[in-house]
């Protein structure tokens, strides 16, 4: 079932006679259930996509429609109902800063006319999911960063929304917090169902959590597909930026290099070792980046290629006979 | 001094604490709505209207550029009109509403700046109407400041009530200029002034105290 269908989308901004098209003509779908991940650089406007998700940015033209309503056709008040089913999640949290934690939860049910006491009891209830009901009575200037993104969490999903848009609401946080936030949100999508739409400009966080992808630039999207299949075959040149990250990018080097990209092997596996006595070679690793989660290993290696090109073969052959996807690269990759 | 001096003088801060009470309360009550309305008809507002804003803008800076002494005589009718008199404290009461109102909303209205925007977004976000977001976020998120700003109105006030004395006001300010002036009893116009002192330094230090104990930042 789709729950988003965007149909030409296109948002233009007008200041002092200078047209900005900040999304142009942008056609997605999204399916129920699942977590989609937009990706780019700054600037690419993905932000001002998510925002015209639920219309917190009028586009200028196409179609947003939602569980089937084009939501630029309907009445404020309509439109009012429909936004109490997207949940959404900022980078700067905003929460009210002179309402306690349970009050700031309970402000979108207050809105929808719930109950005080029901209201409360719901609150309570998510604030306990987001591993913060101790904090209840705390305001947000006692929080650290994370308690208040996890806080506009529980706020977000109060009226049970179909719907989670998070605009680069990790940005503001450290690594590790990132990671904790990143798996709440998973454990959400699973638990609730509910539809996570993640805006971010970090390929990390698109690895950790998303099964879609799409790739902004320039206010287009200029690749899409499963998360797997673009990390691993990244076809436009903006993709392969971002999935080869600068820590990770030794085009400058000079040298000859090969990908090794993991996908889900098992993190037990000695690969690398296995190739060195398989092929009989020995190898520079120019970067890393792997994680394992949940005993898989995700993620990609650079090492440098040697000159002799039969024991360059060899490699390939190797990670071949292992199904380890690869690709080369460099001066005269 | 005298038994009836003293009188005079407690009578004097009994009617400056009743005008400038009352008539901070009035503006307020004009003000609050005036300012939000200002905030709201804004570029980047939640009910942008450009014609609105305009007109209330104009009005509120028309009124704030007449010097008080002058309002106060150029609505004498209005006053008589709503009070039935032009002399004595609730005589005061109505040109310090009409010249403060103006004054308060763009009070309101700078209380209302320092909101952060992305906290009106979220609320959007949300599905709140324009009511609730302002009843429910942009009042109550400005509290603070809205304290703040509501002790130097009543400073402000306070201080236009004593003008008022010119022309047949009560309070504090009219003693100062019956006596100290028009009866060269210097001794007694000192007085009245250091107790107008006294009472702005009350008002803001309770107004300080306030602020700082309900905001949650």
């Amino acid at each position: 079932m789709i729950v988003y269908q965007l149909i030409s989308l296109s948002k233009e901004f007008r200041e002092k006679g200078n047209t900005v098209e900040a999304v142009k003509n942008v056609n997605l779908n999204i399916e129920k259930g699942k977590i989609y991940g937009i990706i780019g650089f700054s600037g690419a406007g993905k932000s001002t996509l998510v925002r015209c998700l639920n219309l917190l940015e009028v586009p200028t033209s196409g179609k947003v429609i939602f569980n089937g309503k084009n939501l630029l056709n309907i009445s404020p008040a309509e439109l009012r109902k429909c936004r109490q089913k997207i949940g959404m999640i900022f980078q700067s949290f905003n929460l009210l800063s002179q309402r306690n934690v349970v009050d700031n939860v309970c402000y979108p049910l207050e809105i929808a006319g719930v109950k005080r006491k029901e209201a409360k009891q719901k609150a309570l209830e998510l604030l306990e999911m987001v591993g913060l009901k101790e904090k209840a009575k705390s305001y947000p200037s006692q929080l650290s960063g994370g308690q208040k993104q996890r806080v506009a969490i529980a706020r977000a999903l109060a009226t049970s929304p179909d719907v989670l848009l998070c605009d680069e609401a990790t940005s503001a946080l450290d690594p590790i917090t990132t990671t904790s936030i990143l798996e709440l949100l998973k454990e959400i999508n699973q638990k609730l169902g509910v539809t996570i739409i993640i805006i971010t400009h970090e390929m990390k966080v698109v690895e950790l959590i998303c099964d879609h992808v799409a790739v902004m630039s320039e206010g287009t999207v200029v690749e899409q597909g499963e998360v797997k299949e673009i990390f691993v075959n990244p076809k436009a040149e903006i993709t392969k930026k971002l999935v080869l990250n600068k820590a990770l990018d030794a085009s400058d080097t000079g040298r000859n290099f090969l990908r090794i990209v993991f996908e889900g092997q098992s993190a037990f596996e000695p690969i690398l070792s296995s190739l060195v006595l398989e092929c009989n070679t020995m190898v520079n690793i120019l970067g890393a980046n792997t994680e394992n989660i949940g005993g898989k290993a995700y993620g990609q290696m650079l090492i440098e290629l040697p000159k002799d090109s039969s024991v360059v073969n060899k490699i390939k052959k190797f990670l071949d006979s292992k199904s380890v996807y690869y690709e080369e690269g460099g001066i005269a990759g | 001094m005298s038994e009836q001096m003293l009188e005079i003088l407690k009578n004097g801060i009994w009617e400056t604490l009743y005008m400038t009470v009352v008539s901070t309360a009035f503006s307020y009550l004009f003000g609050i709505p005036l300012g939000v309305v200002l905030y709201i008809t804004d570029k980047k507002g939640i009910c942008q209207n450009k014609i609105i804003n305009f007109v209330v803008g104009i009005i509120v800076n028309m009124i704030r550029s007449v010097p008080f002494l002058i309002l106060l005589v150029a609505i004498l009718p209005f006053t008589r009109f709503i009070v039935g008199t032009t002399i004595g404290s609730n005589a005061t009461i109505v040109p310090l509403v009409v010249a403060a109102t103006p004054f308060v909303a763009r009070m309101v209205e700078s209380s209302l700046k320092e909101i952060d925007f992305g906290v009106i977004e979220a609320a959007k976000a949300m599905g709140s109407s324009v009511g609730q977001i302002i009843f429910k976020v942009l009042l109550p998120e400005a509290k603070p400041s809205l304290l703040l700003g509501g002790t130097i109105s009543l400073a402000t006030i306070l201080g236009y009530s004593a003008m008022a004395g010119f022309v047949g006001g009560g309070g504090l300010g009219a003693i100062a200029i019956n006596y100290g002036y028009y009866r060269y009893q210097g001794e007694i116009m000192w007085i009245t002034v250091a107790l107008l002192v006294v009472i702005v330094q009350l008002f803001q230090e309770i107004g300080l105290h306030l602020a700082r104990r309900v905001d949650k930042r």
